[in-house]
């Protein structure tokens, strides 16, 4: 539920268009103040162009950009932001104190290089160059600028993409720590693990428009709650019309179906078809909420 | 150490110092990159200026060649080192970063252009060594001041090109397309060569080219056919401004990374 929280940034009905791409298509998108806000979608869904938009690095076709009730690329308004862009690399012969001490010095307030070190986990490695860290620590040390300078609220762009499982969690526990602390994030993902892991809402985002917002849970149980996978007899057709059925599809032999409760749809099952086999019951993760909510529009537009 | 409580000014002075500590650590922790364009304007005053240079006009040649190639090496970290790398940080992506950021623009020019200016600084007084001491080139000190002064101010023009190029070449192609400008351009503004030797069509053409207005300024600080040097300061500044303009067109039109 949006709550009396002051909203931060705000995109309203904002449309971008690069060249034949229709990126944002009236995207609408509010940021209230303390709270964690996924934006998720697929690859080329606008969550880089929000991001970009809501940073002042591109300007909209069409709607309005606040942050702060601010314009954007206002200097005032940078010195309350911390970003983590998605397509970076920095100077390779640069170390990471360096770097930070950098960054560091174009906020007003900044925490203390050693405290933003100890925080993501790279004192150990603070005089190495970025060119000889790990994947994992270079993205460390971008997390690393985008909080030295303390910042209200953090823009982090798939913060996490390409890190392994571990270094994802530890990652999660980082932006944990700064949330607790009061810092607002915006971050954009296609993890949907990390979105249910980590925001306090999630808005779901396709073809450059908002297909679903809500919390996790909500967007979970919007969607498909359960999958069941088995073999029978019955048609895809006669299956989609059991109780409850939001998606059915064939995998080989088998056809999965996804609900929002399995025991009905299990029960119409064996009473249609009791030469049913291989019957699998699981739940249905962000992942097959997620397809269900983006294919739907595809059907419509169909 | 930073202190918390730093008064505004010293807090600018400090993204100043930062951002210019951090361009130089760059170069000197990749020499590579750029002893090469130290390298090259001197290998040429070795070749025009000291080998070649024999006779009764032997003199006047390494003269000559110490005002063009002067102005050939100064061009070099404007185009090279501001130019193409000012699109290696776009093409990085690290430009986006630092604009998201709440750095001063002018803070990260500055720095760009401290090191290019360093940089023909460096280039300069190597081909002023050489002058004097391989070729036996003999001026006033007023003069090697003057022609010292010229050559590393005269590198602001060559930063401004390299930054318009830098704002408008695909990232990978901007040393590519740096290239093209650089060689043609000076041969054509008579930096190794006098332009007397070049067809008259070419001479024309050279009034269009900043290095050939470098060029003359370099020429008359020394007494090699002295010019009124208002109108080539003139142009000179025309051309800054103008490449200026062309770059900041540029920069706000070409998404500064590919994301």
């Amino acid at each position: 539920m949006s709550t009396a929280r002051p909203v931060i940034a705000r995109l309203e009905a904002v449309s971008k268009r690069y060249g034949a791409v229709q990126a944002l298509d009236g995207l609408d998108l509010e940021v209230c103040r303390g709270e964690v806000l996924a934006v998720l979608g697929p690859n080329g869904a606008g969550k880089t162009t929000s991001v970009s938009l809501l940073l002042g690095l591109t300007h909209p076709d069409s709607g309005k950009v606040t942050l702060f009730d601010q314009d954007p690329s206002a200097r005032a308004v940078r010195e309350r932001c911390g970003t983590m862009l998605q397509v970076s690399r920095l100077p390779e012969t640069i170390t990471v104190r360096e770097h930070i001490q950098l960054f560091s010095s174009y906020y007003p307030k900044p925490l203390p290089v050693e405290e933003t070190l100890a925080l993501t986990g790279l004192s150990a490695m603070a005089d190495r160059r970025y060119g000889k860290l790990s994947g994992g620590q270079q993205q460390r040390l971008k997390f690393a600028l985008s909080l030295c300078g303390d910042p209200e609220v953090m823009f982090l762009d798939e913060p996490t993409v390409a890190l392994d499982v571990e270094a994802r969690r530890e990652f999660w526990d980082a932006i944990r720590s700064r949330v607790a602390r009061g810092t607002t994030v915006l971050l954009t993902t296609h993890y949907l693990e990390e979105a249910d892991a980590l925001a306090d809402r999630v808005i779901v985002v396709d073809k450059g428009h908002v297909v679903a917002a809500g919390s996790p849970a909500e967007i979970k149980s919007r969607t498909a709650g359960r999958r069941v996978r088995c073999v029978t007899h019955l048609s895809l057709e006669q299956v989609s019309r059991l109780p409850g059925v939001k998606d059915v599809s064939r995998h080989g032999a088998a056809l999965e179906i996804l609900a929002t409760q399995a025991e009905p749809v299990v029960l119409a099952l064996l009473s249609q078809d009791p030469a049913l086999s291989d019957l699998e019951v699981s739940g249905a993760g962000l992942e097959q909420a997620f397809l269900a909510l983006t294919r739907e529009p595809r059907k419509e537009a169909a | 150490m930073n202190t918390i409580a730093a008064g505004p000014f010293s807090r600018t002075a400090r993204i100043y110092f930062l951002e210019i500590r951090s361009e130089f650590l760059r170069m000197l922790r990749a020499p590579g990159a750029v002893i090469p364009l130290i390298l090259f304007p001197l290998m040429f005053y070795a070749f025009f200026g000291v080998m070649l240079a024999h006779g009764k006009d032997g003199a006047l040649q390494s003269l000559y060649a110490l005002g063009g190639l002067g102005s050939f090496g100064v061009i070099t970290p404007g185009l090279f080192g501001f130019g193409a790398g000012f699109a290696l940080d776009r093409g990085l992506g690290w430009l986006q970063v630092k604009r998201a950021s709440p750095m001063p623009p002018a803070a990260y020019l500055l720095a760009k252009l401290g090191m290019s200016s360093l940089f023909s600084l460096i280039i300069t007084l190597s081909l002023f060594a050489m002058a004097a001491g391989l070729a036996h080139v003999r001026m006033e000190g007023m003069q090697w001041t003057l022609l010292a002064v010229t050559l590393v101010i005269g590198n602001i023009p060559f930063c401004a090109m390299g930054l318009a190029v830098g704002a408008w070449a695909k990232p990978q192609s901007a040393p590519a397309v740096v290239n093209l400008i650089y060689l043609p351009m000076s041969f054509m503004s008579g930096l190794w060569m006098p332009l007397q030797f070049l067809p008259a069509f070419m001479q024309k053409i050279a009034l269009f080219l900043p290095a050939y207005h470098l060029g003359r300024l370099a020429y008359s600080t020394i007494g090699v056919q002295p010019d009124p040097a208002l109108p080539h300061v003139l142009a000179l500044m025309g051309f800054t401004v103008a490449f200026l303009l062309v770059a900041a067109r540029g920069y706000r039109l070409n998404p500064p990374s590919n994301g």
